[in-house]
C-alpha cells in the first residue's frame, strides 16, 4: 500500500509552498482582500503563465497538465495555508470540474484551453434559500423555440462578480428537488446578467449575487441532457467539496503552526507559555485534528481520482466528500478558534493573522454545507437505508 | 498515492481467510468472538488449544524472521492477517504478548541461548507470557520502578522483590518479563534490568484485581525473592530501559485494522439497535452516529497512511503519534453513544448479579482505553513535546 505522496506529488506541493510563501504574504493577502475584485490580476497571470496552475487536472488534449486530484488537493492545501486570494478555487475546483464532468467534447475543446490560458470561471447553482443540495437550484429555465431562457437569482457564488465564464444550474418550471435541473455554460457578459459583489466577513474569499433576467442561450450552451443534470451536478459538488476541504486542512495546519510559534515566544510567570501543560494539551488536540483531517482529504482525493478514471471505488465519492467536509470543517474551526484563545489578547487584534484564518474557517465551513449537513447526509445512508448520496 | 493492497497481498488475504474459515469451526466454534476486552479470562483452555491449532497452520508469529520459525511477513501481510482474523471473529489471542512483545525483543536484544530457549515455545503456542512493567508508583511515570533485582553471588542467580500491577493473564502465564532496579542507588531510567521470570515458583504470588466491570482480567503480581537464572536477563544489567523502550517500538500498527474491524462490528450493532428502537429518528443521535462513522473511517485512512510509512527517513510520523489518543477517545465516545441509543434499557443487565451485556461491557471498558498504554494526558504531552517541539514542564 502506498497511501503517501509520490516524489512528483511532493515536488508539486513543495513548489506551491515556495511560490505562495513569496507571493501570498500577510501583506499581499491584506492588500488583495481589501479590494472588491479580491485578488491581484498580475499574480493570477503569473499563476497561469509561470506555474500553469489552472491547467493542473485538465487533460493534455485540451492543453492541460493532465495531473490528478491528489495533486490538486495538495495545492489547495497550500493555498489554504497561505490564505491565497485568487480565482483559483472558483475557476479550477468549481467550473473546470463542471466542464470535465458534464460538458460535451465541443464545449471542452472551446472552454478548457481558455481556462488554461487564464480565463476565470465559476459555478452558480445556489439561490437564496440557504440549501446546498438539489433544492438549492431556484433559477428557472424555459424553452423558447431552439433557445433556453433563464431567469432568477443566484447567491453565494464564489468570485461570481469577476468570473469571465459561468456554469449555471437552472430548473424547469414546476419541478423540485432533483428533477428538471439543467446545466449551462456561458460567458458572464451575456445580455440580461447583472452581477453584484456581496461584501463578506471573510474577505479572502469573495462572493457575489447574480441576477438573471431572461438570459437567452442557444443549444450550444446546454451541458448534457436538458432537465437531467442533477447526477452530474451532484458529482461536481462532491468534487468541489473535497477541494475546499483541502483548503481547510491547510488553514488548520497554519492555525496550529502560527499558534505554536507564538507560544514558544511568549513568556509569562518567567516561563515560555508553551511549557504549560494546559497550553500544550490544547496544541496536541489541534495537531490530532489536522492530521486526521489530512488523512480524510487524501483518501477523498484518491477517490476523486478513481472517479475520473472510472475506477470501482468511484461509488465512494459522495461518502468520501461528506466525511472530508464534516471532519475538516470542524477541525479548521476548532484550530482557528483555539488559536485565537492561545494567542491571548493579540489573537483579538487585526494585526495577527490568526483572525483571518478564523474567518476563513467559518466561510469554508458554511460553503457547500457545514459538518451537520454532511453528517445528516451520511446518517441517511447509515440509518434510513437510503442511497441518496 | 494508491489505496489498494497488491495482487500478491490479496492472494495472501484469501489464503488467510480460507484457512480461518476451514479451521475456526467444530470444537472451536464456541470461541469465535470470545476472549476480547471484558472476556479475556473466559474459555482459557479452549483458547490455548486454538493457539496450538494456529501454530499447526503456521499462523503464529508470522512477522518473525523465518530463521526463528516465522514467515517473515511484510507489514501489509501482518495487517491483512489481523484484519481477516477479526473479520472471522477469531478469539482473543492468548499468545499475543509473547508473539508481539517479547519475541521481537529477544530477536533484537536477546542472547542466542535466550532465543533458542524461549522463542520456540512461543511459536508453538505452548508458553504464555505476561508483562511486568507498571507498579503502584510507576504508572505514567514508568521509570519510577521500585522492584529490586539483587544478584545472589553464592547461588549464582537473581532474586527479584517488588510488586507489579495491571498484569493481564498473569495467572495463565508461564513467564513474565519484568523491569527491575539492579542498582539500588539509581533513579529514573538508569540502573534497570530486563528479566525473564518463571511464574510457577514460591516467590511469585498473583492476586486478581476486580475492575469496575465486576470482572478480573488484571492482576497484581508480588515478587518475594523470586528466582531468576543468571542467563535470564536480557541485555546487560542497567540496559533494562533501552530494552523495554525498544519493545514499545515493535508496535507498528499492524493490529490497527483488526482492531478497527471490531470497532466496526460495535458501531454496526449500535446502528442496528437505533433502527429497531426508533433512536435513529432522533436528530441528535443521527448526528452522533454519523460522527462515529466519520471518525472510524478516518481512523482507517490514518492507519493506511501510518502503514505506508509517510516519511522515508524513519523520522517521526505525525499520523502515528496521534493514533492512540485518536482511537481511545473515539472508542470512549462510542461507548457513551451505545448507552444513549439504548436509552432506559442501557441500565438493565443481561442477568444477575452483575451480568453485563456486550454493549454495557464495551461502554465500561472504554473508560480504560484512555488510560492504559499511556493516558490521553501523557499522549498529549508526547505530541506537544516530540512533534510540536514545545518545552517540557519543569519537573518536581
Amino acid at each position: 500500500m502506498e497511501f503517501k505522496f509520490s516524489e512528483e506529488q511532493l515536488m508539486i506541493r513543495d513548489t506551491a509552498d515556495a511560490f505562495l510563501a513569496e507571493v501570498s504574504t500577510s501583506a499581499a493577502v491584506r492588500e488583495a482582500m481589501a479590494t472588491e475584485l479580491g485578488y491581484d490580476p498580475m499574480l493570477w497571470q503569473r499563476m497561469c503563465e509561470e506555474m500553469f496552475w489552472p491547467a493542473i487536472h485538465i487533460p493534455e488534449q485540451f492543453g492541460g497538465m493532465g495531473l490528478g486530484y491528489v495533486e490538486l488537493v495538495a495545492m489547495q492545501e497550500q493555498m489554504g495555508r497561505y490564505l491565497l486570494c485568487a480565482p483559483f478555487y472558483a475557476t479550477v475546483c468549481l467550473a473546470t470540474n463542471a466542464l470535465l464532468v458534464a460538458a460535451s467534447e465541443q464545449q471542452k475543446a472551446r472552454y478548457l484551453p481558455a481556462i488554461v490560458s487564464g480565463t476565470t470561471a465559476t459555478l452558480a447553482y445556489t439561490g437564496s434559500n440557504g440549501q446546498w443540495d438539489a433544492d438549492a437550484v431556484e433559477a428557472i429555465c424555459t424553452r423558447e423555440g431552439e433557445n433556453y431562457v433563464i431567469s432568477g437569482n443566484y447567491r453565494f457564488v464564489p468570485d461570481g462578480h469577476s468570473a469571465q465564464l459561468l456554469v449555471v444550474a437552472a430548473r424547469e418550471p414546476g419541478t423540485r428537488g432533483e428533477e428538471g435541473i439543467s446545466l449551462f455554460v456561458l460567458p458572464a457578459d451575456c445580455p440580461g446578467i447583472s452581477r453584484h459583489w456581496l461584501p463578506t466577513m471573510d474577505q479572502t474569499r469573495k462572493q457575489a449575487r447574480l441576477d438573471f433576467d431572461k438570459v437567452t442561450l442557444d443549444a450550444s450552451a446546454l451541458m448534457g441532457e436538458v432537465g437531467q443534470a442533477w447526477p452530474q451536478l451532484a458529482q461536481i459538488i462532491d468534487l468541489a467539496t473535497i477541494a475546499i476541504a483541502g483548503d481547510q486542512v491547510g488553514g488548520a495546519q497554519q492555525s496550529l503552526d502560527s499558534t505554536v510559534a507564538y507560544l514558544k515566544e511568549r513568556v509569562q510567570f518567567g516561563r515560555k507559555i508553551a511549557s504549560y501543560q494546559a497550553v500544550k494539551h490544547k496544541a496536541a488536540d489541534m495537531m490530532l485534528k489536522v492530521e486526521a483531517a489530512r488523512s480524510a482529504i487524501y483518501y477523498a482525493a484518491c477517490i476523486a481520482d478513481e472517479f475520473f478514471q472510472g475506477g470501482e471505488l468511484s461509488v465512494e465519492l459522495p461518502e468520501a466528500a461528506s466525511i472530508a467536509k464534516a471532519y475538516c470543517s470542524d477541525a479548521y474551526f476548532h484550530n482557528a478558534g483555539t488559536g485565537i484563545q492561545l494567542h491571548g489578547g493579540v489573537g483579538f487584534t487585526a494585526e495577527y493573522d490568526i483572525q483571518l484564518y478564523f474567518k476563513r474557517a467559518k466561510s469554508t465551513e458554511t460553503f457547500l454545507g457545514n459538518a451537520s449537513y454532511h453528517r445528516e447526509r451520511l446518517a441517511r445512508t447509515l440509518l434510513d437505508g437510503s442511497d441518496l448520496l | 498515492m494508491k489505496l489498494r493492497f497488491s495482487a500478491q497481498d490479496e492472494q495472501f488475504r484469501a489464503e488467510v481467510a480460507t484457512w480461518l474459515e476451514q479451521n475456526l469451526g467444530g470444537e472451536f466454534e464456541e470461541i469465535r468472538g470470545r476472549g476480547g476486552p471484558g472476556d479475556e479470562h473466559m474459555l482459557v483452555e479452549e483458547r490455548k488449544a486454538w493457539e496450538r491449532k494456529l501454530h499447526q497452520g503456521g499462523w503464529t508469529c508470522i512477522g518473525w524472521p523465518a530463521e526463528y520459525g516465522g514467515r517473515n511477513a511484510t507489514i501489509e501481510q501482518q495487517v491483512i492477517f489481523n484484519e481477516e482474523y477479526a473479520r472471522a471473529r477469531g478469539p482473543g489471542r492468548m499468545g499475543h504478548i509473547g508473539e508481539t512483545l517479547l519475541g521481537p525483543t529477544l530477536i533484537a536484544f536477546g542472547s542466542e541461548g535466550q532465543k533458542q530457549r524461549f522463542l520456540p515455545p512461543i511459536l508453538r503456542g505452548e508458553e504464555l507470557w505476561c508483562q511486568g512493567y507498571s507498579e503502584p508508583s510507576a504508572g505514567s511515570d514508568l521509570a519510577n520502578v521500585k522492584t529490586r533485582a539483587r544478584f545472589d553471588e553464592e547461588a549464582g542467580r537473581w532474586l527479584i522483590t517488588g510488586q507489579k500491577v495491571w498484569t493481564s493473564l498473569a495467572h495463565e502465564s508461564h513467564y513474565c518479563f519484568v523491569i527491575a532496579r539492579v542498582d539500588p542507588q539509581s533513579v529514573g531510567h538508569r540502573g534497570l534490568g530486563f528479566f525473564l521470570i518463571a511464574m510457577n515458583q514460591p516467590g511469585v504470588t498473583v492476586r486478581p484485581i476486580e475492575q469496575l466491570t465486576g470482572t478480573c482480567e488484571f492482576n497484581e503480581v508480588f515478587f518475594d525473592d523470586a528466582v531468576c537464572g543468571p542467563d535470564d536477563i536480557v541485555g546487560a544489567p542497567g540496559d533494562g530501559w533501552k530494552v523495554a523502550m525498544g519493545l514499545l517500538g515493535f508496535e507498528r500498527g499492524v493490529s490497527t485494522l483488526g482492531q478497527q474491524m471490531l470497532f466496526n462490528n460495535e458501531l454496526d450493532e449500535i446502528i442496528r439497535i437505533a433502527r429497531s428502537n426508533g433512536a435513529a429518528r432522533d436528530p441528535v443521535i443521527r448526528q452522533r452516529i454519523a460522527d462515529a462513522h466519520v471518525g472510524l473511517r478516518i481512523m482507517r485512512f490514518n492507519s493506511m497512511r501510518m502503514l505506508s510509512g509517510g516519511t522515508s527517513d524513519g523520522s517521526l510520523q505525525k499520523e502515528a503519534m496521534i493514533y492512540k489518543l485518536y482511537w481511545s477517545t473515539w472508542h470512549r465516545n462510542l461507548g457513551k453513544l451505545a448507552m444513549d441509543v439504548l436509552g432506559p434499557e442501557s441500565e438493565i443487565l443481561d442477568s444477575g448479579p452483575y451480568g453485563l451485556s456486550r454493549m454495557q461491557s464495551m461502554y465500561l471498558f472504554t473508560r480504560s482505553d484512555t488510560i492504559y498504554g499511556g493516558t490521553n494526558q501523557i499522549q498529549r504531552n508526547i505530541i506537544a513535546e516530540r512533534a510540536l517541539g514545545m518545552p517540557r514542564e519543569p519537573r518536581g
